[in-house]
């Protein structure tokens, strides 16, 4: 990609800047052939999820499909028991996002209005976290999980990723918070409010763009994790819906038209979402540049 | 499309990390230690789940344990083990490999494309245009890693899309079996990291881009300055900040890179795309050698923190320049 664009240097333009010139319609051409390239394997995806096997195996990957088959679909539906996956992927990225918003907004309350000692230190601390491979997390949490009978438990998962996501959840809070308004809270301290009531009433009203971005967010970056889960959740009952199509990888029932069928269905929740929330992030994100 | 870049989320918090100087001074002493009860849940639940288990890791990195019974501590010798063993080397190596492909490329072609989507699609085309076309360079990276990782192993597969696609243009004598051949599995792995990637840095270079004064580049094309030239003169050198960004981030998703090669190839054929995080994942839960997969583990974790702390510091050395000037 990139020597297809390095040559666009648009060369000299005429005086009117905007709208004219034969450059831009290269470039646009250029660009927009890159841009379709990227969606070329989501075509190959939504051409094979709708094959019959045999299909598949006379005309190859590439042929249209001569009928409108939704077996691959069905197939993958019920023997993963998607519902199941959906469900379980919802509850945990769900419950994840809220209880680590949460966890980031009391401890980012402390550090960056609380201004608690050694709250530089305590910070960078979190940030670290924030960056460890949950490899070095994993056998011990395993271990763990085991022990306290919390194994194979959508509880487990929701623990651990509320830690991981609140880690830079506090971080990102904490200096949204450090350049808070000191009138607003001593104006709230003098008309006799507490600690707690502040937090509920002057800070949270204010910082509400930022813990929607972080809403979303954590929910989709929960949603696509995939080693903890992986390790955690071991059968149909708990598995989320990334876990459950690589699982079962390689085996018999994923022919080529019905690995396609699962890929579609399990990329349709994150799209969707992605489509719902969009306006979210756009607000939350201007609102946070304004800092 | 407005495109929710994790960036434009992280961006603020990186680039200005808390400073509580001003406000600090003027107020030296009221450490309120009300407020360390706000602090409670999160420090409990973080010793729980990150302090304690990291800590365990690293002491279970000094014994042979299978997972049942008693760890046997050892001292330093999975570490002397790691040192001559072959497949520890190699998925280091990868790792770069996962640098150039998750950070070199994606930083480079990105400042590229973000500067022509922003400076010529975006303004000599409608603003839309350039969105929708972001959008399309976005969407992989929203997608669960693993289940793209899973389209492109079908399409890679002998009998995928890809050599059907060679066959059908007449070039079916490059037809290749691309991750199972030990010589193009890396390449094409990268390739693959290459696309999930890149629309990362696009999205933030062209958020970072909002907020330079259009009419900096207004000027410099009434001076007659070329694409080149404001590129160089005016993209790069405000947008900055993002760049140490994308590339700490970036940089650090590349060390810990593991669902995309847990769907592509398991770490084979015969090692070649083998990562850290891969090779101890295997070596916890399909070798049951917990000790010396806690040992990579360490390793990892050490090389992780060290890279990102020469980040910040650089970082902010580069703020400190600019706040002088």
């Amino acid at each position: 990609m990139a020597s297809t664009l390095a040559p666009v240097r648009p060369t000299r333009r005429p005086a009117d800047r905007h709208h004219r010139g034969v450059g831009r319609w290269l470039v646009l051409v250029l660009v927009g052939a890159a841009a379709l390239a990227m969606l070329v394997p989501f075509a190959f995806m939504l051409i094979n999820a709708f094959k019959s096997p045999g299909d598949y195996s006379t005309n190859g990957p590439l042929s249209w499909p001569t009928e409108l088959y939704t077996g691959g679909l069905r197939t993958y539906w019920e023997q993963v028991d998607f519902p199941v996956k959906l469900w379980n992927s919802i509850v945990i990225s769900g419950s994840v996002a809220v209880l680590a918003v949460v966890v980031s907004l009391l401890s980012a309350y402390a550090l960056g209005i609380g201004r608690v000692r050694g709250r530089l230190w305590i910070i960078g601390l979190f940030l670290l976290a924030n960056m460890l491979p949950q490899e070095a997390l994993v056998y011990p949490l395993y271990h763990f999980a085991k022990e306290a009978g919390l194994y194979n438990s959508r509880l487990a998962v929701i623990i651990i990723f509320t830690v991981i996501q609140a880690a830079f959840g506090t971080y990102l809070l904490a200096s949204v918070l450090g350049t808070f308004p000191r009138a607003l809270l001593e104006a709230a301290a003098l008309d006799g409010a507490g600690k707690w009531r502040i937090l509920w009433r002057v800070v949270l009203p204010n910082v509400r763009p930022t813990i929607a971005v972080l809403l979303v967010f954590f929910f989709i970056w929960t949603w696509n994790e995939f080693l903890i889960p992986l390790v955690m959740l071991i059968d149909n009952q708990t598995q989320t819906v990334p876990v459950a199509i690589a699982t079962l990888q390689g085996d018999r029932l994923m022919d080529a038209p019905t690995t396609n069928a699962g890929a579609l269905l399990s990329l349709l929740p994150t799209i969707l979402f992605f489509l719902i929330f969009q306006r979210t992030l756009a607000r939350g994100i201007t609102a946070g540049a304004d800092k | 499309m407005a495109v929710p870049d994790t960036v434009a989320a992280r961006r603020p918090a990186a680039t200005s990390p808390p400073s509580p100087t001003a406000t600090a001074k003027r107020r030296p002493s009221r450490p309120d230690a009300a407020y360390w009860l706000f602090l409670l849940p999160g420090a409990v639940l973080f010793l729980l789940v990150i302090g304690g288990p990291l800590l365990y890791t690293g002491y279970l990195s000094l014994t042979r344990w299978s997972g049942v019974g008693e760890p046997r501590f050892i001292g330093l010798e999975n570490y002397r083990h790691l040192l001559t063993d072959e497949v520890f080397w190699t998925s280091f190596r990868n790792t770069v490999a996962m640098i150039v492909a998750m950070v070199v490329v994606p930083t480079l072609v990105g400042l590229v494309l973000a500067a022509v989507l922003f400076d010529t699609i975006g303004r000599r085309f409608r603003p839309r245009t350039a969105a929708a076309l972001r959008a399309a360079f976005y969407l992989p990276q929203v997608l669960p890693v693993v289940v793209a990782g899973i389209v492109w192993g079908w399409i890679l597969r002998p009998d995928g899309a890809l050599n059907g696609l060679l066959d059908a243009v007449g070039l079916g004598a490059l037809r290749h079996d691309w991750l199972g051949d030990p010589g193009s599995a890396l390449p094409v792995v990268m390739a693959v990291m290459i696309w999930v990637q890149i629309g990362y840095p696009v999205v933030v270079f062209m958020a970072a881009l909002e907020r330079v004064n259009p009419e900096l580049y207004e000027a410099a094309e009434i001076d007659g300055a070329g694409w080149w030239r404001r590129f160089r003169a005016i993209t790069l050198a405000q947008i900055r900040p993002e760049t140490f960004v994308v590339g700490l981030t970036c940089t650090i998703a590349a060390m810990k890179v593991f669902g995309p090669i847990y769907a592509l190839t398991r770490g084979g054929p015969e090692n070649a795309t083998n990562v850290p995080s891969y090779f101890a994942y295997f070596t916890f839960f399909k070798r049951l050698n917990v000790g010396y997969g806690s040992a990579i583990s360490m390793v990892l974790t050490l090389i992780i923190v060290v890279v990102a702390v020469l980040f910040i510091r650089a970082q902010n050395r580069a703020e400190q320049r600019d706040g002088a000037l």
